[in-house]
């Protein structure tokens, strides 16, 4: 009896004790998930909070810059006398004076000099060019009466966009009670109208904002990046290979590798004073152009793709090199038959990723002068140009209010650049990627 | 001391590894023609990495057309001496050597020895098998291809036979045109030897071919390894010491970068010589 108990006690004892560290697992076990839940809803909170900013930061360009895709036009009624146009040379005539006659017809009212002169300040000065065109494209018009659309100025087209609010007192707003009856007048008989802004996407930059486009940036920007794409992509993958592949390990090698890296965390102005310096100042070489804007560039992407190409070189499996050279392959075989073929994808992303930092990019170009007003459309790599973020930050520097949605207008194809840029980037990854 | 054609006949040659020991030739198999002669050849060959002395001033003879075996406990510089005869070191930048290598007459390490040459001759099949990511077909060819071979007929040929040869013809002959990645293992492991192979060497390094295949696929190879024997020299690592005693002719034994024993397989496995030698294959420590 005495004994049988014993052995209970020891018994309970002996299942409470284990019970106690199944206790102490239980407890340890509810500890680490609660870190892990919280881990994990520290970064759930901090995806979401990027995800939030990256929303607002795009529904404030697109709802800035959607109204930048129209543009408002006025039709008027142009009556062209064969004596207004110049017969030898059709397109040096007065145009200017009979969109003026043409306007004046349609408002009889109007005879004071400087109501005449507000009145015509309603059309963009790009109407004389419209009709200049027209006629010279088909030359039986003259002598004819023409409807032509012709661009609206663009404190028009502020108002029609409700940029310019009509029920402020008159000297807050741009437009005039009398201007804005005129424009009632043309509202009444249905000429004016939004439509597809197409010369945002021709035209290069003007100082008047409904004349003024991207193409001439877009132009720009695609000489610049083929200069640097031409030079960076060459100089730095044969560099990757060279040190990765051929290069002694030595002190030189580690100090090159070093400054490699440190270039990459350069500044990017300290680029554009350096091509300043080098290839303006030093070399000559022309101003505002892509030629010098791409070399500067390509200083700025070399240390990026150089770097992600020896990443990329070093993940090619040493097993492959050995077999290579197993079956008796020179160096050279090796790294241009297996090794490169096997990095060239992960290069290649490096690249893209390093060629659209390149078109993002400011800073070093406006040391260089392409930050200058350029009307004209590039034509090659030596022609003054502009570059598209250059363009972003002369537009947004502009006062006029039709230039806020054209920056914002031009943000967006800027960004829809980079996103196809990134996205091939993607592509080309998935679709070389090897697996071992 | 070298082992020469007529100190063969006399069964009594010197051993490597000092004068006072002596090994015998291995019981008489088929006489191969060109058998038997040093083919590779080490005279106090110390392979270093840094200043880490991983094998130490070896002398021995490989001799052409037979199997020779290398066993030891890991860590002992197997793969480090295998690795020395075709130059593979030379991609570890650390590594260098001292004594002399001769392959046929010619110094391995000597300075106007062209290493791609060398690898030509001296093929290599490594312990994780190692295809390029490349069709079937391409990774037999692409030896032959880099020595000239241009004509599309002749590839063909040389395919089928290193195939053949690797006995995984039948197993691949309709899906040339596929990626190697996707054969398992032990394919991927003939596939090795078949483009090996295929660059017709006259000396084969396995190093520890089998020791990622199952027992199926393990016999395959030795069988391989039995229908390749008198046509090359052939060193096989392995740490099986059935599979040594099973395919080899010759036996040698290294402990911490020491070639010990250096005999013929049936003696060094029935009558060790070393008492080093004697735990380690009795299996007293591995
Ligand atoms: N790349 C290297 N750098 C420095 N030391 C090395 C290197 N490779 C091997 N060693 C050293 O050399 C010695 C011999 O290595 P080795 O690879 O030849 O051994 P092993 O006999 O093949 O062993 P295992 O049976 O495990 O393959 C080991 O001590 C190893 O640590
Ligand atoms: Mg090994």
């Amino acid at each position: 009896m005495n004994k049988s108990n014993k052995q209970a006690g020891a018994g309970s004892s002996g299942t409470s004790r284990r019970e106690r560290t199944i206790d102490i697992v239980n407890k340890r076990l509810e500890k680490r998930y609660r870190k892990e839940k919280r881990f994990r809803l520290y970064g759930m909170l901090s995806i979401i909070a990027s995800v939030l900013f990256l929303a607002f930061l795009l529904t404030s360009i697109v709802s800035n810059g959607y109204s930048a895709f129209w543009q408002t036009y006025i039709k008027l009624d142009v009556q062209l006398d064969p004596d207004m146009i110049d017969k030898e040379d059709p397109g040096r005539s007065n145009y200017q004076g009979i969109i003026k006659q043409a306007i004046g017809a349609y408002y009889p009212e109007v005879k004071d000099r400087k109501e005449r002169r507000e009145l015509y300040s309603l059309f963009s000065s790009g109407a004389a060019f419209q009709l200049r065109d027209e006629v010279l494209k088909n030359p039986a018009v003259v002598g004819t009466t023409l409807s032509l659309w012709v661009l609206a100025d663009d404190d028009v087209d502020m108002l029609m966009k409700g940029h310019i609010k009509r029920n402020v007192p008159e000297n807050e707003r741009r437009l005039n009670d009398k201007q804005l009856q005129w424009i009632a007048k043309l509202e009444a008989g249905k000429r004016i109208e939004e439509r597809f802004n197409t010369t945002f996407f021709t035209a290069g930059d003007s100082r008047e904002p409904e004349l003024a486009g991207i193409w001439g940036a877009v132009k720009g920007s695609f000489y610049t990046m083929l200069v640097t794409l031409a030079l960076s992509f060459p100089i730095g993958i044969a560099a990757a290979v060279y040190l990765e592949e051929f290069a002694p390990k030595n002190l030189a090698t580690d100090f090159i590798e070093v400054n490699i890296n440190n270039l990459a965390a350069v500044p990017s102005i300290v680029f554009g004073l350096l091509g300043l310096a080098v290839f303006l100042n030093f070399f000559g070489m022309p101003r505002s152009t892509p030629l010098v804007g791409g070399i500067v560039l390509m200083l700025m992407t070399l240390p990026t793709i150089i770097i992600a190409s020896r990443a990329a070189l070093k993940a090619v499996p040493p097993s492959i090199r050995e077999a290579a050279f197993g079956v008796g392959s020179s160096k050279l075989q090796v790294v241009t038959s297996h090794v490169l073929p096997l990095a060239l994808p992960g290069m290649l992303t490096g690249t893209i990723i390093g060629m659209a930092q390149a078109l993002g990019e400011t800073a070093p170009l406006l040391m260089i002068g392409m930050v200058a007003f350029i009307v004209d459309i590039p034509g090659g790599f030596t022609d003054p140009a502009a570059v598209m973020p250059v363009q972003i930050y002369l537009w947004a520097d502009s006062p006029e209010r039709a230039f806020v949605e054209r920056t914002s207008a031009a943000i967006m194809v800027l960004l829809a650049f980079l996103i196809s840029m990134n996205a091939l980037a993607v592509v080309m990854r998935k679709r070389f990627e090897r697996r071992w | 001391m070298q082992m020469t054609a007529e100190e063969k006949d006399t069964n009594k040659v010197a051993a490597p590894g000092g004068a006072s020991r002596e090994i015998f030739l291995p019981p008489e198999r088929e006489r191969v023609k060109d058998g038997g002669r040093p083919h590779v050849s080490a005279k106090n060959f110390s392979i270093f990495y840094g200043d880490f002395e991983a094998v130490k001033k070896v002398n021995a003879d490989i001799l052409s057309k037979y199997v020779t075996a290398i066993i030891g406990p890991s860590g002992c510089g197997k793969s480090t001496f295998l690795r020395a005869i075709n130059r593979m070191n030379d991609l570890i930048p650390s590594c260098y050597t001292t004594g002399t290598l001769m392959f046929d007459g010619e110094d391995v390490y000597g300075r106007y020895t062209d290493e791609v040459q060398l690898r030509k001759k001296i093929g290599m099949v490594l312990q994780k098998p190692n295809p390029f990511p490349k069709s079937i077909f391409d990774n037999i060819a692409y030896g032959p291809r880099l020595h000239g071979v241009k004509d599309k007929k002749m590839l063909e040929e040389v395919v089928e036979k290193s195939l053949r040869k690797a006995a995984l013809w039948d197993e691949v002959k309709d899906r040339l045109d596929r990626n190697a990645l996707g054969l398992s293992g032990g394919q991927q492991q003939r596939l090795c030897v078949a483009r090996t192979l295929a660059v017709e060497p006259e000396i084969l390094l396995l190093d520890e071919p089998t020791s990622a295949l199952d027992p199926k696929a393990t016999a395959k190879i030795e069988d391989l390894i039995e229908e390749l024997r008198g046509s090359y020299t052939i060193l096989i690592v392995t740490h099986n010491m059935q599979q040594a005693s099973r395919v080899s002719d010759y036996t040698m034994f290294y402990y911490e970068g020491d070639l010990v024993e250096y005999a013929p397989t049936k003696q060094l496995f029935t009558n060790p010589r070393d008492q080093v030698t004697e735990d380690y294959i009795t299996g007293r420590f591995s």
